[in-house]
């Protein structure tokens, strides 16, 4: 990848973020969940779909399991231009259709979602019907490494590789946080691409920050493989924001307006903000 | 192996358009011969329940019509959440197929007893409830609710006609099989051979009889309800289901959305279940035989004249 294409993924993400951050005032939002995988949505939606909008036909279909992380979603499709801005400040008002969770009928969301484990298996039926109408169509599904503990994530992966889905990617948002805790302190998932590969699929683990070795594991593992392909990206929670980055118990955040600000300049490099709003726990 | 008729009018329909996807959760008895004839728009997916509905639902997203079967008690129950906010919030065209609901687990014990599965159904939004009385019941429907724009739970009864049903099918309207005036009987599903058995016990000991088969109880014929409560002097449901958020709730809902009053005996299965044995045995052990129903509604109609 040219160091021109990552700056300018770059650029896109610290917008995104900034977005995201913006939503994370008068209520909140799920700040932390939505910041480890900006990079992720950023990558996929600037370098990798084939997405000319949401109406494009021909589209490759981004399936958001990880629900929660919707800001992150709402900030790409902002950067992608079919998302009004002005919308986002709406996110928790009764007069726009924008909430805590994806909502179909915001254009760009594929499906509605927000309960976890669900979305693999729908994206089994996306991938199913693009394999037989012989399509090149792709399907990916983001979801959350704590949402590996729903079974139902793994019945789905059973089925994927029964029907040879290799058009299937799942894409884990490895920042090793659930809710609550750690996920290697709760319930452990290591070693967590060997379990995807047992199931049957092509996996790869990758530093989910890294532009380049994103595109290189989406250009290589798996393709045409017959298998469904699962990457394991390595994220941060609250990648951005040293200040909140790496912390459990930053998940959903609710912040004043000035801390808003503060956080804004520590995205763009300058001095830590400080925090004294309190910690919010939402499950 | 021989193909039933309802395998052969569902093959018919998915050949005939290829939106159509057949499916299952592993529960092949009803359509054994289907993955010959639709070779790749026949779907297993193993015991996954969850998965089987999930899956559908994508399908569906894309246009395709599945048709996903699975044992009641399973798909209802184990799916209910993929059902509820997959097909149902996304109003999805998936149509849900319930094998042995109801009496029709005969020997499986509780836990494949299907006792609340169109209560559950009839909770999720947009979801339709088809209760067919037989498999003519059942055949004389099928189109009109696989054709449905909206998701459709239909609870699976292939048992043998007991009576030439009325060939009218309409999504939402009950279907009037005796019209007397004593005893209004409510009924759907696989018990409706025995009450019409039990309307003509009825009938022979002098009491004349209102009979209504209710086809479907989600759009339910609220029409055919209020006629029912007009006609006859005591109304009876019939169901093997629980009387709570079944045919004897809707009613109740219905009577008192039109502020409307009437003696009601609701006949159904208790919450414990049913004692496991061959069909005709769990009709003889709970009190649901035509002559056991003939004398309930015998019962509590001379209660009434007293």
């Amino acid at each position: 990848m040219s160091p021109e294409t990552r700056q300018e993924l770059a650029f896109r993400a610290l917008r995104v973020r900034e977005h995201a951050l913006r939503m994370a005032t008068a209520g909140g939002c799920f700040l932390g969940a939505s910041l480890s995988c900006v990079d992720l949505l950023v990558f996929l939606y600037f370098r990798f779909l084939r997405f000319r909008g949401p109406d494009d036909p021909d589209r490759d279909f981004l399936l958001l399991s990880k629900g929660h992380d919707v800001p992150a979603l709402y900030g790409t499709f902002v950067e992608l231009g079919h998302l009004d801005p002005a919308r986002l400040k709406n996110h928790l008002s009764a007069s726009d259709a924008i909430y805590w969770h994806p909502n179909r009928r915001v254009p760009g969301v594929e499906f509605h979602s927000g309960s976890l484990g669900h979305l693999l298996s729908v994206g089994v039926g996306v991938a199913l019907d693009a394999k037989w109408r012989g399509e090149g169509r792709r399907v990916v599904v983001l979801m959350g490494d704590g949402e590996c503990n729903e079974g139902s994530v793994w019945e789905a992966l059973l089925v994927a590789s029964a029907h040879h889905l290799d058009n299937l990617i799942v894409l884990i948002d490895r920042n090793g946080m659930q809710a609550n805790a750690p996920t290697e302190e709760l319930i452990p998932l290591e070693p967590l691409e060997e379990k995807f590969r047992a199931f049957g699929a092509a996996t790869r683990t990758v530093d989910g920050h890294d532009f380049g070795a994103l595109e290189e594991a989406f250009s290589d593992v798996g393709v045409g493989s017959g298998r469904p392909r699962a990457i394991v990206a390595r994220t941060v929670r609250g990648k951005g924001l040293p200040s909140l980055e790496g912390r459990v118990d930053r998940w959903f955040c609710d912040f004043s307006p000035d801390e808003i600000e503060q956080l804004l300049e520590e995205l763009r490099g300058g001095a830590s903000a400080l925090i004294e709003s309190e910690v919010r726990v939402v499950r | 192996m021989k193909s039933g008729r309802y395998e052969e009018a569902l093959r018919e329909i998915a050949e005939a358009d290829d939106r159509y996807v057949v499916m299952t959760a592993e529960n092949r008895a009803p359509i054994r011969h289907l993955p010959e004839a639709l070779g790749e728009r026949f779907v297993d997916v193993g015991i996954a329940e969850q998965t089987l509905v999930g899956t559908a639902s994508g399908l569906a997203l894309r246009g395709r019509i599945p048709v996903a079967h699975g044992l009641a008690s399973f798909l209802t129950m184990r799916a209910f959440e993929f059902i509820r906010t997959d097909v149902g919030v996304g109003n999805l065209p998936v149509k849900l197929v319930g094998s042995v609901a109801g009496l029709l687990s005969e020997a499986n014990g509780p836990t494949h007893q299907a006792l609340e599965d169109v209560a559950l159904m009839r909770l999720v939004p947009n979801m339709g409830v088809f209760c067919p009385a037989d498999e003519e019941d059942l055949l004389l429907g099928l189109e009109a609710v696989l054709a449905s724009p909206q998701p459709f739970y239909i609870r699976l009864n292939t048992r043998p006609a007991a009576v030439a049903h009325d060939a009218r099918f309409a999504l939402g309207r009950a279907e009037l099989v005796l019209d007397g005036s004593d005893v209004a009987i409510l009924t759907y599903g696989t018990l409706f051979s025995e009450v019409l058995r039990a309307a003509r016990l009825l009938e022979s000991s002098g009491l004349s009889v209102w009979l209504v088969n209710l086809r479907s109880l989600k759009p339910i014929d609220e029409q055919a309800v209020l006629e029912a409560v007009s006609a006859a002097r005591l109304l009876v449901t019939v169901e093997d289901h629980l009387a709570s958020g079944g045919l004897a709730s809707t009613v109740a809902e219905i009577l008192v959305a039109h502020r409307r009053t009437t003696r009601l005996l609701p006949i159904s299965l208790p919450q414990r279940g049913f004692v496991p044995a061959l069909y005709d045995e769990v009709l003889e052990a709970e009190g649901l035989t035509s002559t056991h129903i003939a004398d309930r509604i015998r019962a509590a109609f001379s209660e009434r004249e007293e």
